[in-house]
């Protein structure tokens, strides 16, 4: 599991001869109607890919604008998206839809395609010694539903929202604006897009509990497996658990929109304030669905290029446990603002800081599988040690933000934005391509180029940080969050964090590039690439692996258990 | 060739329904939001998606049943399923709490900012409430009687009594649906209108959607019914009638609460209808 011993799972000599299995349907069957773990996993990465650009071309929008003060590039936008010329608050309505629609995509149509449906549907069966997914055919739904769900917000940029086409309502879609404030069928798309992506990921959770508790190949006992199986299956408990309720949630505000229903509208007794507690129930659970996958992969790649197991294993595990049960009780920490007692916001701002206790463990504990580690710094090494690097910073922030009275003054500014753009684009987004350059030659047969993958990694982090980290100052000088305009004071740190956004798109064409290496380059992948120290199941496999893999399934040894 | 298979799990071939579900889903909420915005042809577009979705799962859960006459449900297949209903099931709760959370958020805290609600519960704009221990109360018996009914048809089932089975399931099925047309006509003389206020809001959609969920579970029950009839389910093998039985259980539980909490408990003290 690369996390108990070098020689965790020697498997037994005649486990897998599947080099024959390798039968394949054709085109269209294969992509539309697929039941296998591995193409799902390849479709969601695709597709992830797709809306990265999509929502990262969004980011790019945003950031031109804000490079100086003054609206310079919205009017134009806006005409080119089919408005009238000169309607000044059509421009500033499409502003508010491309946060939205950035938010939206990054979080439901990036980040969770990549992480959940793309290397844990690729890996988790793989690395449990199981042939498919317990549910392959709910596998794919949840796949497609993501799509239609991606679809449906397409079309939301297309119907009447507000003062303009698209829903502005902000990715947390906070009543009265998303109620009263966004007439027109544009926030209704908006809502179904939650739903149906919500329903696919909750199939999805359903799916993957049931395959990492049922499937494990003989041997494997929870206190073995791989610590991305563990972070995988913390994170499907959370969304099997936090989705429903925004469902619910998204739901009233539909009635309300449509229907003469009051939950959210004062003057029939609602309260606003009941939609963000709901909201962020679900949503604080959201974000660490989000990166717990991201940690899961980071533990596999810093224990393969250590050369040794993780340190603290059962911790590391049981850490991740901890982030997800406590993840539940901190939520109203997003909403220090909205007026709650002194005692709830102690008590949320007490929550939140248990929090970084386990994190820490992780932290710690990942810092600590190096000490003494046969090291190599390969690509994913790279990223991963990144990834550490800027979690961190993400998470000190985030320990300033827990604090109620501290979020008063920081609470809708540009502090925010850095913080969990810290975490989520540069931690979660990190891991992810760690996880990508980690797994590519395995999942695709061909390798990437080294190179390159270290060069994207550069450009990557200085960017990044040139984008961001200015926004810590932005935020603490007290420029709001989700304006496209801005006092001429906060105009150097904005054209940093511009200039920022262009190096890191620099990182993303040698992304593109990397993959154009590989398709052109062809070199073949072995089947253990990265040698010693890749003790996972995955890596007793060729590369790409067999169609079905462990048609015999793997028996786990038991005497490499026993080495912790 | 994929091979030799030598583990007992259920790799599966190729299957159009994931993707024309998907598709009908998208459809039918697309046609949703256009009919909600009275665009003219928002009411086919929902009609056709929902033909879909219906289409889809038909066929969809259909396959499943073959797959199981088939013997493709091996005991480990079988464990899947059950974990696949408890974390159904689980999830379902989740949404439940979501509208309870509302409800007691409401209660609890009746705003003052609203004439309507002027600080008590029910809301002043509410002259009377559901006598509880009228309908209500009889639907709870319903509903209690049909988890006793779906108990006797699954012992029938087990002891190789398939006469009885059929006779549980059928009673079952009766109840199922006595619950939702007392549920109709109390919603039509209901002395308090759809929304408008906190009340009339939480009240008609946290018993709605559990309206829906027995209908869900009637339909559930009526397949189970169908199937007895054409000789399916063994005394060791009968997955599908548990977890329609479960579901049904978990319908009921949530009625229990939605009585003591909103029909009696919250309806406490105000003028009764």
């Amino acid at each position: 599991m690369a996390t108990t011993a070098p020689e965790t799972f020697p498997v037994h000599e005649d486990a897998h001869h599947d080099a024959h299995a390798d039968h394949k349907p054709a085109f269209f069957q294969r992509w539309f109607m697929s039941t296998n773990h591995k193409d799902i996993g390849t479709l969601y990465l695709i597709f992830s890919i797709f809306a990265a650009i999509v929502g990262g071309g969004i980011s790019g929008i945003m950031r031109m604008e804000l490079a100086e003060p003054g609206i310079q590039y919205l009017g134009a936008v806006h005409e080119f998206l089919g408005g009238a010329a000169g309607d000044f608050d059509g421009s500033l309505h499409l502003w508010n839809v491309l946060i939205t629609a950035h938010g939206l995509i990054m979080v439901f149509f990036v980040v969770m395609p990549a992480m959940i449906g793309g290397f844990a549907n690729w890996f988790v069966p793989i690395m449990i010694g199981a042939p498919d997914m317990a549910f392959p055919r709910m596998n794919n739904i949840s796949f497609w539903l993501t799509f239609m769900g991606f679809c449906s917000l397409m079309m939301s940029a297309f119907m009447p929202g507000g003062t303009g086409m698209g829903a502005g309502t902000g990715w947390t879609v906070y009543a009265p604006l998303s109620t009263t404030g966004s007439p027109g069928p544009a926030v209704d798309f908006g809502i179904f897009a939650l739903h149906l992506a919500g329903a696919g990921s909750i199939m999805g959770a359903i799916n993957f509990i049931t395959t990492i508790f049922n499937m494990r190949a003989p041997g494997m006992s929870l206190h073995k497996m791989p610590l991305f199986v563990w972070s995988v299956l913390v994170t499907a408990f959370l969304l099997l658990l936090a989705l429903p309720v925004l469902a619910a949630a998204i739901t009233m505000l539909l009635t309300d929109r449509n229907f003469n229903t009051t939950f959210f509208t004062p003057q029939g007794g609602g309260d606003p304030i009941l939609y963000q507690h709901l909201f962020w129930f679900f949503g604080h659970p959201e974000v660490y669905i989000m990166i717990l996958p991201g940690f899961g992969i980071i533990s596999q790649i810093i224990s393969t290029f250590s050369r040794k197991p993780v340190f603290g294993y059962l911790g590391m595990a049981y850490a991740m446990v901890a982030i997800g049960v406590v993840g539940f009780i901190v939520w109203a920490h997003h909403m220090y603002t909205v007026g709650l007692s002194v005692n709830e916001k102690m008590y949320f701002t007490a929550a939140t800081m248990v929090i970084a206790v386990p994190t820490g463990v992780k932290i710690f504990s990942w810092i600590a599988t190096m000490w003494g580690g046969s090291l190599r710094f390969a690509s994913p090494m790279w990223w991963a040690l990144g990834f550490i690097f800027l979690f961190t910073v993400g998470g000190v922030t985030g320990v300033v933000l827990a604090n109620g009275g501290i979020d008063d003054n920081l609470h809708d500014s540009y502090y925010v934005v850095a913080h969990f753009h810290y975490v989520l684009s540069l931690g979660a987004v990190t891991a992810m391509f760690a996880g990508w350059y980690y797994w590519f030659p395995k999942m695709f047969g061909v390798w990437h180029s080294e190179l390159l993958s270290k060069l994207q990694f550069i450009v990557f982090f200085v960017g990044v940080n040139t984008l961001f980290f200015p926004m810590h100052f932005l935020g603490m000088n007290g420029m709001p969050r989700r304006y496209p305009d801005y006092t001429p004071a906060f105009e150097l740190w904005n054209w940093v964090a511009t200039k920022g956004y262009e190096i890191m798109a620099v990182s993303i064409v040698i992304f593109f590039a990397n993959i154009l290496y590989a398709i052109i380059v062809r070199k073949k992948a072995e089947g253990n690439y990265w040698g010693e120290g890749a003790t996972t199941l995955e890596w007793t496999l060729s590369s790409p692996p067999p169609f079905h893999q462990f048609e015999t399934l793997p028996v786990i040894d038991d005497k490499a258990g026993a080495a912790h | 060739m994929a091979g030799t298979k030598n583990h007992d799990y259920h790799i599966l071939p190729t299957d159009p329904w994931p993707f024309l579900t998907s598709f009908s889903a998208l459809v039918m909420t697309s046609g949703l939001a256009f009919f909600m915005h009275d665009y003219p042809f928002g009411t086919y577009l929902l009609i056709a998606g929902l033909i879909g979705l219906i289409i889809s799962m038909f066929s969809w859960f259909g396959n499943i049943i073959k797959e199981a006459r088939a013997g493709d449900h091996t005991p480990v297949v079988q464990l899947h399923q059950r974990y696949g209903m408890i974390l159904f099931i689980a999830s379902e709760v989740m949404f439940f709490v979501g509208w309870f959370w509302a409800f007691f958020d409401f209660s609890l805290f009746p705003s003052t900012l609203a004439e309507s609600v002027d600080g008590v519960w029910p809301p002043a704009a509410i002259e009377a409430v559901m006598d509880p221990f009228d309908l209500p109360l009889l639907n709870t018996l319903i509903l209690l009687c049909s988890g006793t009914t779906v108990t006797w048809a699954h012992h029938s089932l087990i002891h190789g009594d398939r006469e009885g089975l059929k006779q549980g399931l059928w009673l079952t099925v009766i109840l199922g649906v006595l619950f939702s047309m007392i549920q109709a006509y109390e919603y039509m003389h209901a002395p308090f209108p759809f929304g408008e206020n906190t009340y009339g809001s939480v009240f008609y959609m946290a018993t709605g959607f559990h309206g829906f969920h027995v209908i869900v579970g009637t339909i559930m029950l009526i397949v189970c019914l169908v199937r007895a009839y054409k000789g399916d389910f063994t005394p060791r093998q009968h997955f599908g009638f548990e977890a329609a039985a479960w579901y049904w259980h978990f319908v009921d539980v949530v009625w229990l609460f939605l009585f003591i909490a909103v029909y009696v408990w919250g309806g406490w003290g105000a003028t009764i209808h």
